[in-house]
């Protein structure tokens, strides 16, 4: 037990906890929004995260930058992240659709029960997995160095530098503009009558099928803009990166409660939180345990999550 | 396409009507010569004739062992998914529990010193493994279906991180010199030896056909006829009097107990237990494994668990275009499981109740689906 360095430390670990944290946050989204409306876990998400950090290291390395490249100017700091950032986004929603058309679209017409579900997604978890383990041949592949590694300015005793406040910004910029979306608009509307009762919304004219269409596209484009904010704060993928972190991503989710957009926030931050403090008091060899711990005593005390289930019984 | 997939289809169904017609002592004659069958596989008088089964890029009989050792994993996950219908994502940290107990009662390297023999250690590895069942099943299993699929994959990879991380299970220096079962052939060699992976699997097939008795005799008893009624539907099988909470514990425990033998029986063979032999995947494709062959039958259970791991050696050393296909085998392996789910649901060898329920569903779809 180390509480000492728990209490000096205190202002590193909420900022590096808080990074982390927004990153599961923005994958978490993803398990939320599916789960919210077709009651399922698509485990293939870990790899739509991860095709969204190979989409982004990438880009960058057709562009000409290796990992000991230096980029300076923030113009161009700027231009590369969001080149990156596009890309990512939009190979991660691809392949969420793809996902979604290939191989769940076929099961629902078949009203198969949910294990064939799971099993499918399972399938296509390593299907994924693989296909990058083959083709990087199993090597962690470096992303290039983009943002300075110098304090920008320092709260309370930590520093903060210009990639946490990156990670961070950029993952709230995503969630108050899915929220929007969710909330305001009228594909937002649909999605959540979808959520509430499929058959009604169907009946009320509802396209239900372009409808979860839709909320896998969304999911990926968040899990595409954490692939690229992943590289930018790890520094490194590798092709079984996503399964972990998307274990911990759905814990976020069932902590803030799975299917309620803004308890994928809470849950994202608290358990990057939860994990940094828990590791620096008892040894950073237990890190990966934290997530399974915490859910586990979650689903044992409080299932529904802390802020309550249920995409469609959000405000409405 | 469809037409052939129809006539395979109707074919195997005709083909099924005529064995289950057989008058009984000619199938129970099916049924010794493919025991048989297995019993003289590894022998290299026999499997030499057999043409292409035999491995070629390892051991033989080697891989017959791990594969016996799979079915053995696969027939006690059946009990849970396939009967309960509950859905075990961490099977394999059973197989850890039982291989590490082994380890730590017998091996000279631990810190308890024990070193006990294998014989003695295999029951309380069972016991412990049972436990660790009943513990990770007493919180979880009220929870719905899916949920206790993540909570499970998160018990086996949590086994795993301390099988890494904590000085008492010795990360990857592992624990060595783990004694062999006991026995002597009349010249005073061991039975049990290093080379020989033979009676391993001989050991190992004799264990799995009493397991595959026993729990024929459970499925026809009333603990089976309540796990069946839970997959069916859980809240009427608890309207009918079925205290469904504690047969769910029951399944799960009588898993993690065939689990347990799994590890123990594999850590009296290979000697050696380190953090290396336990990785994620494993779980996960023994689950899938099960499924493949179809959950909720006992021959579908070994056919799948056995089929998998085979296939998989059976790639090494494969060369097709310049691709090493053993690199490629869990690829093909995921898509297998994505085409069997769209098309087959049931499984390769189908429990016929199981495949009822899925034809079912299939009328009952949905308005706008």
């Amino acid at each position: 037990m180390n509480v000492d360095g728990l209490i000096s430390n205190f202002g590193t670990l909420t900022i590096t906890g808080l990074t982390i944290g927004a990153i599961y946050a923005l994958v978490a989204l993803g398990y939320t929004l599916v789960y919210g409306v077709l009651k399922l876990i698509n485990f293939a998400h870990s790899e739509v995260f991860i095709t969204g950090a190979f989409a982004a290291l990438w880009t960058w390395q057709l562009l000409g930058l290796n990992q000991d490249s230096v980029v300076s100017g923030v113009g161009a700091i700027i231009l590369y992240l969001l080149i990156a950032l596009v890309v990512a986004a939009l190979a991660s929603a691809g392949v969420a659709a793809v996902v979604e058309r290939v191989a769940y679209r076929p099961l629902r017409r078949r009203n198969a029960p949910r294990l064939a579900f799971l099993i499918t997604a399972i399938g296509l978890s390593i299907v994924l997995a693989e296909a990058f383990g083959i083709f990087t041949r199993r090597k962690a592949q470096s992303a290039p160095t983009l943002m300075p590694n110098e304090v920008l300015f320092s709260i309370g005793g930590a520093e903060v530098y210009p990639v946490q406040l990156l990670v961070i910004g950029a993952a709230l910029v995503m969630m108050v503009g899915l929220d929007f979306f969710i909330n305001r608009s009228r594909i937002g509307r649909g999605i959540r009558a979808v959520a509430q009762d499929q058959n009604t919304a169907a009946l009320m004219g509802i396209n239900k099928d372009r409808i979860i269409l839709v909320v896998f596209i969304v999911g990926g484009l968040m899990a595409g803009v954490a692939g690229l904010l992943y590289n930018a704060r790890i520094g490194s993928v590798v092709y079984h990166a996503g399964f972990l972190l998307g274990i911990k991503a759905f814990t976020a989710a069932v902590l803030g409660g799975i299917g309620n957009l803004r308890g994928a926030l809470v849950g994202g931050l608290l358990l990057g939180l939860t994990e940094n403090y828990a590791s620096e008091l008892v040894g950073t060899e237990w890190r990966n345990l934290v997530a399974f711990v915490v859910l586990i005593v979650l689903l044992m005390f409080r299932p529904t999550g802390l802020l309550g289930e249920s995409l469609g019984r959000a405000r409405v | 396409m469809t037409s052939v997939m129809e006539k395979a289809r109707a074919g195997r169904e005709v083909l099924g009507e005529r064995w289950r017609g057989m008058p009984r002592w000619v199938r129970w004659l099916g049924l010794a010569a493919i025991i048989v069958f297995f019993y003289a596989l590894p022998n290299k008088e026999f499997y030499q004739w057999l043409g292409p089964i035999p491995t070629t890029g390892s051991n033989f009989g080697q891989v017959l062992f791990m594969m016996s050792i799979y079915v053995l994993l696969a027939v006690g996950l059946n009990i849970v998914v396939g009967f309960a219908g509950l859905l075990d994502l961490g099977y394999f940290g059973f197989f850890a529990v039982g291989a590490y107990t082994v380890a730590v009662l017998t091996s000279p390297n631990s810190d308890l010193k024990a070193m006990w023999p294998w014989v003695a250690v295999v029951p309380i590895a069972i016991g412990l493994t049972m436990l660790s069942g009943l513990l990770l099943g007493l919180p979880t299993l009220r929870l719905r279906g899916d949920y206790l699929a993540i909570v499970t994959l998160g018990f086996a990879e949590m086994i795993r991180i301390a099988a890494t991380s904590s000085e008492f299970l010795r990360g990857q220096r592992g624990f060595n010199r783990l004694p062999h079962p006991p026995g002597t052939y009349s010249d005073g060699k061991p039975i049990f030896g290093v080379l020989d992976p033979r009676p391993y699997y001989w050991l190992v097939l004799t264990l799995i056909i009493l397991v595959l008795v026993a729990t024929r005799n459970l499925i026809n008893s009333r603990v089976g006829r309540a796990w069946i009624s839970i997959r069916e539907d859980e809240d009427a099988a608890q309207l009918m009097g079925v205290p469904t909470f504690k047969f769910k514990l029951w399944a799960f425990v009588a898993g993690a107990a065939v689990g347990g033998l799994a590890g123990a029986l594999f850590a009296g063979k290979q000697g050696f237990v380190n953090n290396q032999s336990f990785e994620l995947l494993n779980s996960i494709i023994i689950l899938a494994a099960v499924i493949l062959g179809g959950s909720g039958n006992l021959i579908g259970g070994v056919v799948g668990g056995g089929l998998t791991f085979y296939l998989m050696e059976r790639f090494r050393g494969v060369e097709i275009f310049g691709f090493q296909l053993y690199e490629f085998r869990f690829l093909l392996f995921g898509v297998a499981l994505v085409l069997m789910m769209i098309y087959r649901p049931q499984g390769l060898i189908a429990n016929r109740r199981r495949a009822a329920e899925f034809k079912d569903r299939r009328k009952e779809v949905m308005v706008g689906g």
